[in-house]
């Protein structure tokens, strides 16, 4: 039973003329629910492609704003929606195309802590998202939930797509059963590529995750399919469901798989330690080094007892004075002459031990 | 016996090249091709995840290889 207005008749024609497809096909995209994760270069040609076939429910997971770097592949978007959140620029865009679709807009970061939510509410998840940890995540969160993954990925030139968890096939881990670590992970939006390249490999997952919800043809599950632009060859390598990495899910595998160092601002959190953790671990049994960056007379009138003095103008030329093994907590005054401390100690000469006080001496109890 | 193989990703960069000719011992298996690639460049090796596929067929470790037999080396991407 549809119940198709003359005006969608008219508009799907195309559609219901395809005896593969027809009323109940175009029936199943309207009652279908697909959420799009990443709202940028896959994500602009899957929304709206899907959109305008005329999936009834969209929904659009996207914490970022639109920048003008985006505007050449991402092209839901013009220079008017430049600081704007995606999810809303997109969505004015899409009700454009087609305002029959209902458009539901999660402007988040999809993260172990919501996306169990985010996933249960839809039928089919298509990843256009732009890192590791996250494609972990949704792969994890659609075997957990048994919600098919209909994912693209895309590097300078090459574009992969694959659909995982379909009907009891492989799932990402099959393919790559080991996150990239933060090393071998050199694209998080500092790479360049090919601006029609997301075009290509976005209307790929737009073609399959059709297929998904109509039940059409030969779904792109246990198959990952490979284009390279450059020399224009395309394969498409066929994989097997392993027995142990297709059962990893949101409650057994490793949870360090959903974060990622590399993409993290230069100086992650993690690095720093507050005035009462510290003053927990120098009550321990091994306390860490104390390194005080500040100038020779901030030293002289006070510091910390058996701190080291490395004035930050001096700590390029003097690395080699700081120890690798034990655990250092750098400070200053304030903690912004520690934090440039720690950055720079991590970026040029490798640490790997350092921890910056956060809120410096100021916030240090008796100081 | 030769083998030509086809790089992706970022095992291309680390290559430099988009495809490789080697000559490895009769019989080898895939396991074993891949760390004679990983000695020859070290930068491989810190490549966790890195499918082969021989034949178009993601390939199992003990898998023997064949003159003739397209092989790649297909590292995965994250870009969106």
């Amino acid at each position: 039973m549809s119940d198709f207005s003359a005006a969608e008749r008219q508009r799907y024609r195309r559609h219901l003329q395809l005896a593969e497809i027809g009323e109940a096909g175009q029936q199943r995209l309207r009652q279908a629910r697909v959420l799009v994760i990443g709202a940028g270069g896959l994500g602009c040609p899957i929304l709206q492609y899907l959109a305008a076939a005329g999936v009834g429910t969209l929904g659009l997971a996207d914490a970022d704003q639109v920048e003008l770097t985006n505007l050449p592949r991402q092209i839901l978007y013009g220079p008017a929606d430049v600081g704007q959140l995606k999810v809303e620029a997109a969505a004015r865009a899409l009700r454009r195309l087609n305002d029959l679709v209902t458009y539901e807009l999660h402007a988040v970061r999809v993260s172990p802590a919501n996306v169990r939510e985010l996933v249960a509410a839809y039928d089919v998840v298509v990843d256009g998202s732009d890192n590791f940890p996250t494609r972990y995540l949704l792969n994890d969160a659609c075997v957990s939930l048994g919600r098919p993954l209909v994912s693209g990925a895309i590097y300078k030139f090459e574009g992969q797509v694959s659909v995982f968890n379909y009907q009891g096939g492989p799932t990402y881990r099959c393919l790559f059963p080991e996150p990239p670590s933060a090393a071998e992970a050199p694209d998080c939006n500092t790479t360049g590529v090919l601006n029609v390249l997301p075009g290509l490999i976005g209307t790929v997952q737009a073609t399959e995750a059709l297929k998904v919800v109509l039940g059409l043809g030969d779904v792109l599950s246990g198959r990952l399919w490979i284009l390279d632009t450059l020399s224009f060859q395309s394969r498409t390598l066929r994989f097997r469901r392993d027995p142990v990495q297709s059962l990893l899910n949101l409650d057994s595998a490793n949870p360090a798989d959903y974060f990622d160092a590399s993409c993290a601002p230069a100086l992650p959190l993690a690095t720093a330690i507050s005035a009462s953790d510290l003053q927990a671990l120098l009550a321990a049994a091994e306390p860490p080094l104390l390194l005080d960056v500040r100038g020779r007379l901030e030293y002289q009138r006070r510091h910390l007892p058996g701190a080291l003095l490395l004035p930050l103008p001096e700590l390029a030329a003097r690395a080699a004075e700081v120890p690798r093994t034990r655990p250092v907590v750098v400070y200053c005054q304030s903690g912004v002459r520690s934090a440039k401390a720690v950055e720079l100690l991590q970026r040029d000469f490798g640490f790997a031990n350092l921890q910056t006080l956060s809120g410096g001496l100021e916030e240090y109890p008796g100081f | 016996m030769n083998l030509t193989i086809a790089l992706f990703g970022i095992a291309r960069e680390i290559v430099g090249k988009s495809s490789l000719d080697l000559t490895v011992p009769a019989g080898q298996s895939a396991a074993g091709l891949l760390a004679d690639l990983r000695l020859q460049y070290p930068a491989l090796a810190g490549l966790r995840s890195l499918a082969v596929a021989v034949n178009n067929e993601y390939a199992a470790e003990d898998v023997a290889l064949h003159e003739r037999d397209e092989i790649a080396l297909i590292p995965p991407v994250s870009g969106g």
